[in-house]
């Protein structure tokens, strides 16, 4: 779209790509435009018509009233759709229950595959056996790992029922029809689903410290302790800060597991931003409303990213100059 | 000395012991509960939930095997991945040899937009993608699955190939050149070639991501024709909701290709969902 004609055959246009590692010899074989175009059209065009088309398209129909038939929206209103999100409890409820997932994410689920991941650098027999099968929840797929949990916590005797009535306790826990227990329900099906995914970008980080570092501590007497305070901890900043990123995200994108679990219910119990605007859209053919929810998925995200960009940033050049002092 | 030291390592090695038996305890029980499930009948789920299959009962997984429907789910979901991922692979790496190889008017800005598509969750676009493909003709259509999907994939296969494309000295494609290859021809004969373990691990991307995909396949096959298994397996669990043992054999059987795959793949799944993460 945006190469020009000028390149064609004139070295004098074109710069030299200095990053590629090539210098100027290689000037004469420059291919002209079409062939640049050629490459890059196809995956430009897939990504036009289904990426940046339809997100546009989203951020149209968001201001207007519309059901979906009949072409293109007519009745426009503004900012209603949004001020309608805003008074909107089943919204605002969203917002509120993905602040708890991944609060509980971050004190409960990263911890746990931290420590994991801190437990399975050690050498001990069958640990890569223990690796492997932890990572196995992650393979699985979200929509059939949603029915087999519908069967664990299911209303009739599920496996869950049996397994506590096993040990003694014979409770009538309405696993995913108590409002007041279901998310967190939910959320221990997420830390069985993710936590070996988590764990195993952890161990790829720690295993990215140098050995040397703590060969080093040993010899100037540190304990393990201090060891992992003063090295492991810091040098695992970059990764943990990577995981407490994907988390969020990923909380904010949750949709398969729940839809296919509860469908977000019971009385919107278990809905999140995803379910509530594939209703709207889907159920209802509220697709002005639908898209007006969209945007404003997007928009938790990329205030997210760029707030926790800022943050991330901050911190690593805050550490870098830190460590630097001490070091001098 | 030396007997301490023993001790205490024994003494450590217990303690991880326990820790990785109570975690393994917790990922294997739902996953043994689906497949010693599916060998019972429904009495005994019910009276004999925790134990051993006593008959062991076949029927379940033998019904769903000689379904058509689990068969047809197969092979849509395999159709639709294969196709996904040669078409993700092949625009990406495309794309990405240009972006990595040559200077243009514009690099920096289209590679910005391709990136980009990185922020949008998938489900931003999912109404928008319904009316769009409603006005293709593309629902009830595989195709309506695949090129939204290869699409969303671009991003990150882009950003992941360009950076081993750069990585590739320039001296080969100057060799290339001066025996008189074109950029296609190198791109084809040399530069693919080489860049196998790279290529493997963004298919890998891709396939599992097909594979996974449940919110579009939902949207866009509304018909049984070409259910994918996701899809396939939701539909059997409201069908036959009292017949837990069979939703059970079901949900394992739908698993197992994953499972087989993730056995053989292991490594290549893990280095690229890990580089997915780090890149991302």
């Amino acid at each position: 779209m945006t190469i020009k004609s000028p390149l064609q055959g004139s070295p004098a246009v074109g710069r030299p790509d200095r990053r590629a590692g090539f210098g100027p010899r290689r000037r004469s074989g420059r291919p002209g435009a079409g062939t640049l175009a050629s490459f890059i059209a196809p995956g430009l065009v897939l990504f036009l018509l289904f990426v940046i088309l339809p997100v546009l398209f989203a951020a149209y129909v968001a201001f207007f009233r519309w059901n979906g038939l009949g072409g293109v929206p007519t009745d426009f209103i503004g900012l209603e759709n949004f001020r309608t999100m805003l008074a909107d409890k089943v919204f605002l409820g969203d917002l509120w229950r993905l602040a708890i997932i991944v609060v509980l994410s971050l004190v409960i689920q990263l911890p746990l595959a931290f420590g994991l991941a801190m437990l399975l650098h050690q050498r001990f027999p069958g640990r890569t056996a223990f690796r492997l099968i932890f990572f196995v929840p992650y393979v699985l797929t979200e929509a059939v790992t949603a029915v087999l949990f519908g069967l664990v916590f299911s209303p009739r005797r599920g496996f869950a029922d049996s397994l506590l009535a096993s040990l003694g306790v014979e409770a009538q826990i309405g696993w995913l029809s108590d409002r007041d227990i279901v998310l967190f329900v939910i959320f221990g099906i997420l830390v069985w689903k993710f936590f070996g995914f988590h764990m195993i970008l952890f161990l790829a980080g720690r295993q990215n410290i140098p050995e040397e570092l703590y060969e080093a501590a040993a010899i100037d007497g540190a304990t393990g302790t201090q060891a992992f305070r003063s090295i492991t901890l810091p040098l695992m900043g970059p990764t943990v800060r990577m995981i407490v990123f994907l988390s969020v995200i990923g909380s904010v994108q949750l949709f398969d597991l729940v839809f296919v679990l509860t469908g977000g219910g019971p009385f919107h119990a278990s809905e999140t931003l995803a379910i509530t605007m594939y209703e709207q859209g889907f159920q209802r053919n509220q697709i002005g409303y639908a898209s007006a929810l969209s945007i404003a998925m997007f928009a938790v995200s990329l205030v997210f990213a760029l707030f926790y960009q800022r943050l991330v940033l901050n911190r690593d050049l805050q550490g870098s100059l830190t460590t630097a002092g001490n070091r001098s | 000395m030396t007997t301490t030291f023993r001790r205490v390592r024994l003494l450590r090695n217990t303690g991880f012991y326990i820790a990785a038996f109570i975690t393994l305890a917790f990922v294997a029980t739902p996953i043994l509960f689906a497949l010693l499930g599916g060998f019972k009948d429904n009495q005994q789920l019910r009276e004999n939930a925790l134990g051993l299959p006593n008959p062991w009962n076949v029927a379940n997984y033998t019904d769903v095997l000689a379904s058509g429907d689990f068969w047809r789910q197969v092979v849509s979901s395999v159709f639709i991945a294969l196709v996904t991922t040669f078409l993700v692979v092949a625009c990406s790496a495309m794309v990405a040899f240009v972006f990595a190889r040559y200077a243009f008017r514009g690099r920096e800005g289209l590679f910005t937009l391709f990136a980009a598509g990185m922020m949008f969750p998938f489900a931003v676009a999912v109404l928008p993608l319904f009316i769009i493909l409603r006005t293709f003709e593309l629902l009830n259509s595989p195709l309506g699955v695949i090129l939204p999907q290869a699409a969303f994939g671009l991003p990150l296969t882009i950003i992941i190939l360009r950076t081993f494309f750069r990585s590739i000295p320039g001296e080969v494609e100057e060799a290339a050149t001066i025996d008189g290859a074109g950029p296609w021809l190198f791109f084809v004969r040399i530069l693919l070639p080489m860049s196998r373990p790279v290529l493997a691990t963004v298919s890998v991307l891709a396939l599992v991501g097909s594979w996974n995909s449940y919110l579009l396949p939902l949207v866009v096959l509304q018909k049984p024709t070409w259910w994918t298994l996701p899809i396939g397996v939701t539909q059997f669990s409201g069908q036959y909701a009292v017949e837990t043992a069979k939703v059970l054999a079901f949900v394992m059987l739908a698993m197992l290709p994953a499972l087989v795959f993730y056995a053989f793949a292991e490594r290549h799944l893990i280095s690229g969902l890990t580089s997915g993460g780090t890149k991302g």
